[in-house]
């Protein structure tokens, strides 16, 4: 008798998830982050409906502070797999100049991103959102279920979740409210990596170590991605080998020095430093509980 | 101390390897093998402490975590400045400032043997649910008990629990030996009183640990205060323990999850395979409508498969064109499930509303949802001394026995023979919450002849004989706001398009069939659920529906939708201003409602409750005639639902 290793079950959980919420919701999304979360989301729902093409669009929030490679990336892997794009920008953000230098990271990331979702969920009606979100990646999402409800104001009560047994899962919802459904909660970072070397998923190549104008600030190294980033006095953009470990806003975003140019050397690098994923992300730093807040409030 | 330079020169060979053999290390990585286990114990019995532990000790904790652990240990921690690991795993902010764990957490570790998820669950009574959540995808259980205590009804309660959910490999992890002096002898009492306590389960595997989270003695190590212990560690049990089931002989099933149907030319089946395996050219056969086929190909992304086993999700194509849909199993020809309407079950009842019988709820098994109530609570499970009690309702975090009846036949094996096909989730159809988990125990009677198979002229074929698609129209709104009369022109109309319809007024109605029905909450009910039979049985016959009530009930309208399949059920709001109702009054009826001559009347004393989502909303503004709204409603039918 075969046994299925961890990667198969692991592949073989968030398919079953995906089939779930295509045979009975009724206007589901999948979120795409351009990250290698979503690229591994992206991959697997290729395989849960295969040969049918996917049975809901993808949608990208953009904040127009993502890295420039990211948008490349996206439009070319969006024609390659013939997927249907929805990109949402918060255009009031946009008219009001919101953006991370003027604005601050805490501001930014809740117009443009939070409120940007809120908005995109709102204009289209989607009743299941997928995001790519692990339970390894933080300490409340460990508690957060695989099909999570959300009230019709978008917001996550940690106290009054959905018990969640076997793989049988309830997405019952009343008008206005939906569910966010993650079919990598079990998945660790390690996994993620594994996978995609395994299965030859393309990734951005900002994960990949190359010379980079960076500037070091608040003990973070920026990437000067375009000109509107303001320099401080005293600093000058330095070509340094970074790659980055986890990819959002790139003012936000930290890069690591490292020269690890290939797959394989980012796994191997990953397996001998210790420190954890969302280091490199401004977002978390504000408070100790502040992912649960954020969560509640309806980041991803 | 010795376990420390162990614990490097481990780290150094990994690192190693990884340095140096990467894809090596990737390809062994890739093959390891994989526990999920559940850790049961109550507060104060180091619960995650001790995971927190297993963290630490399998190089999990990353420098910046670390950092916040120091910290926090400070602020808040319970071990005077020491690193207070549980720390690390109570995740939720109230959780961490009131020191306890209230929800199912999920953690995720690995040594060079095997990969691990943990649900770390919580131990009061009152989280009985959680505990059941946990258990349901684990294979093995660690339950901690105190060595000062020894075992309590709380350690009878994990057990009963973990043993009630399926699973059979536990550890009983006897922890605090710190606290008794390292103890041979409690060690050995505790091991016997669980032995003997534990004869009544059905676990195939009990592992006994003497230890200490917080000091680390036989986690990873084995402890030097414990000579006179010679078994494993914990984590070494954890990293060897066999719990593959004996897989040999399970019959085929797969339940079908969605129909994958790109083109004209491909018709697949997909879903995840609850047990057995699957091969081309195997006979299956799809419950429960009984047709049976060949097995053409095992369709993935990645190629089609010459065998797909248990947990694979997959896509089946058959050799024949028979009809399956989202609901149905498809199984081996030999050694079938069961299918039945009515069952008995043992349910862990998980909200604050109790469970009522008679009450209608939603059940949803792995791949279908159907509503069914509670006929019987047979007894109650008292899950501390594990005794039966008699009882009406079922409680929050109660288990009982329970006999169940559906609205439709279900699929499924017994939960101990097949879990994934015989365990189902309760419903709340109003507050749409999860109510209970429930596992079936056996069918009480046989739907499988009775329904299915003698049925050779069904509704599709009735249908198509008319050349229509039958569905109910179902008109709702206030006394005289034009129901019947719009219903009415309606079905003159569809007379000539050469349709075939039947009227059911909510009037001649209760002349005859519900004569005796009054019009107290109950009463009107009732009246609901018998005209929604008797639409449902003309539907089947093939009619075009229409009804003409009232029905002011939001759940009772629902209760009809329920009834039917998706599309067959259309709502038609007849929105008049109760002004101008009230100026109609063909029956006289608001007047004497006014004078209190009548009582219990709809828009008076009684609520309407107006459709959220009526599929056809006729706003009657002045002036609108009913024929008007009856060619509105045509327009919108033949649109959407008469013309396919």
């Amino acid at each position: 008798m075969t046994t299925l290793t961890h990667l198969q079950r692991l592949e073989a959980e968030s398919i079953h998830i995906m089939r779930e919420v295509a045979a009975t919701c009724d206007n589901p999304v999948m979120l795409y982050s351009i990250g290698k979360d979503s690229s591994v989301m992206l991959h697997l729902a290729l395989k849960a409906f295969y040969p049918s093409k996917l049975p809901f669009p993808v949608m990208h929030v953009d904040t127009t502070w993502k890295f420039r490679e990211m948008i490349e990336y996206r439009e070319r892997f969006v024609a390659e797999n013939n997927l249907d794009l929805i990109v949402h920008i918060n255009q009031e953000g946009v008219d009001m100049g919101v953006g991370p230098f003027s604005h601050g990271s805490a501001v930014h990331t809740d117009i443009m991103k939070t409120q940007g979702l809120k908005q995109a969920l709102d204009k289209y009606k989607f009743d299941a959102a997928f995001g790519g979100a692990r339970r390894d990646e933080e300490k409340s999402r460990a508690k957060e279920r695989i099909f999570s409800f959300r009230s019709a104001q978008h917001r996550w009560d940690p106290k009054s979740q959905r018990p969640e047994l076997w793989n049988i899962y309830n997405n019952r919802i009343q008008k206005g409210e939906s569910m966010r459904v993650f079919p990598l909660s079990n998945w660790t970072e390690l996994d993620i990596w594994q996978y995609i070397h395994k299965e030859n998923i393309p990734i951005v190549p900002l994960y990949l170590a190359k010379e980079r104008p960076v500037v070091e600030r608040d003990g973070m190294l920026v990437m000067v991605d375009d000109d509107r980033m303001p320099l401080q006095l005293g600093e000058e953009p330095e070509m340094k080998m970074v790659r980055f470990r986890t990819l959002g806003c790139y003012p936000l975003t930290g890069a690591i020095e490292s020269n690890a140019t290939t797959l394989t050397e980012i796994i191997q690098e990953m397996l001998l430093t210790k420190t954890s994923e969302r280091e490199g992300r401004a977002i978390d730093k504000d408070s100790n509980a502040s992912m649960e807040q954020k969560k509640q409030e309806g980041y991803f | 101390m010795g376990s420390n330079s162990q614990n490097k020169s481990y780290e150094v060979q990994q690192s190693d390897q990884i340095s140096e053999d990467i894809e090596g290390y990737l390809k062994e990585q890739e093959h390891k093998s994989f526990l999920r286990f559940i850790t049961c114990g109550s507060v104060d019995d180091g619960k995650s402490t001790l995971i927190g532990r297993l963290l630490y000790d399998a190089k999990l904790i990353f420098e910046d975590q670390l950092a916040t652990l120091e910290n926090d240990s400070k602020k808040v921690g319970t071990q005077g400045g020491d690193l207070d690991f549980a720390l690390l795993v109570d995740g939720l902010a109230a959780e961490r400032e009131q020191g306890i764990t209230i929800d199912v957490a999920y953690r995720f570790f690995a040594t060079d043997k095997r990969k691990f998820i943990v649900a770390d669950t919580p131990g009061h009574e009152q989280y009985t649910r959680n505990m059941a959540t946990g258990a349901s995808s684990a294979d093995l259980a660690v339950i901690l008990i105190d060595a000062r205590q020894g075992i309590l009804t709380q350690t009878r309660r994990h057990s009963y629990i973990v043993n009630l959910l399926g699973i059979r490999h536990v550890i009983i992890a006897i922890n605090k030996m710190d606290l008794v002096d390292y103890s041979e002898e409690t060690y050995r009492q505790i091991e016997a009183d669980y032995r003997k306590f534990a004869s009544n389960l059905n676990f195939s595997s009990i592992t006994c640990v003497p230890l200490s989270a917080l000091k680390g003695d036989n986690i990873k190590d084995p402890s030097t205060n414990m000579d006179w212990y010679d078994g494993s560690t914990l984590m070494s049990v954890l990293e060897t323990i066999d719990v593959s089931k004996n897989t040999e002989g399970t019959p085929f099933r797969m339940p079908v999850q969605w129909v994958n149907r790109p083109n004209l030319d491909f018709r697949g089946f997909s879903g995840t395979i609850a047990s057995g395996e699957v091969k081309p050219g195997d006979t299956v056969i799809a419950l429960p409508s009984a047709k049976t086929s060949k097995v053409k190909a095992v369709v993935t992304y990645d190629g089609d498969l010459d065998v797909a086993v248990a947990d694979q999700a997959i896509t089946i194509t058959l050799e024949d064109e028979i009809d399956i849909s989202r609901g149905d199993v498809i199984t081996e020809l030999e050694h079938r499930p069961e299918i039945t309407d009515q069952f008995q079950a043992h349910v862990i009842w998980m909200h604050d509303r109790p469970l009522m019988p008679g009450r209608p709820y939603l059940i949803k098994t792995t791949n279908k949802t159907l509503t069914g109530e509670v006929t019987e609570l047979k007894h109650k499970i008292n899950v501390n001394s594990l005794e039966h009690e008699a009882g009406k309702v079922l409680e929050l975090n109660e288990v009982g026995v329970c006999n169940f009846s559906l609205d439709a036949p279900v699929v499924f094996d017994p939960y101990r023979e097949i879990p994934a096909m015989g365990s189902f989730i309760v419903i709340d159809k109003m507050t749409n919450t999860t109510v209970a988990a429930g596992m079936i125990d056996f069918g009480l009677r046989r739907a499988t002849n009775v329904h299915w198979q003698a049925v050779d002229v069904d509704k599709a074929a009735r249908a198509d004989q008319k050349r229509q698609r039958p569905v109910v129209l179902w008109f709702t709104g206030l006394s005289a706001s034009g129901k019947s009369t719009i219903a009415n022109h309606i079905e003159k109309k569809l007379q000539v398009l050469g349709k075939h319809t039947y009227l059911l007024d909510g009037d001649n109605v209760r002349h005859g069939l519900n004569r005796g029905l009054g019009f107290v909450e109950a009463d009107r009910v009732e009246n609901i659920r018998r005209v929604g039979e008797v639409a449902k049985l003309m539907v089947d016959a093939g009619l075009i529906v229409l009804t003409a009530f009232i029905s002011p009930y939001r759940s009772e309208r629902r209760m009809v939708r329920d009834m039917l399949e998706d599309h067959e059920f259309i709502e038609v709001f007849v929105d008049t201003p109760i002004e101008i109702c009230e100026q109609r009054d063909p029956k006289g009826l608001y007047e004497k409602a006014r004078k209190g001559e009548i009582k219990n009347f709809t828009g008076f004393d009684s609520p309407y409750e107006a459709p959220e989502a009526a599929e056809i909303h006729l706003q009657m503004a002045e002036g609108m005639t009913a024929e008007d709204a009856a060619d509105l409603v045509i327009a919108k039918i033949e649109e959407r639902y008469l013309l396919s």
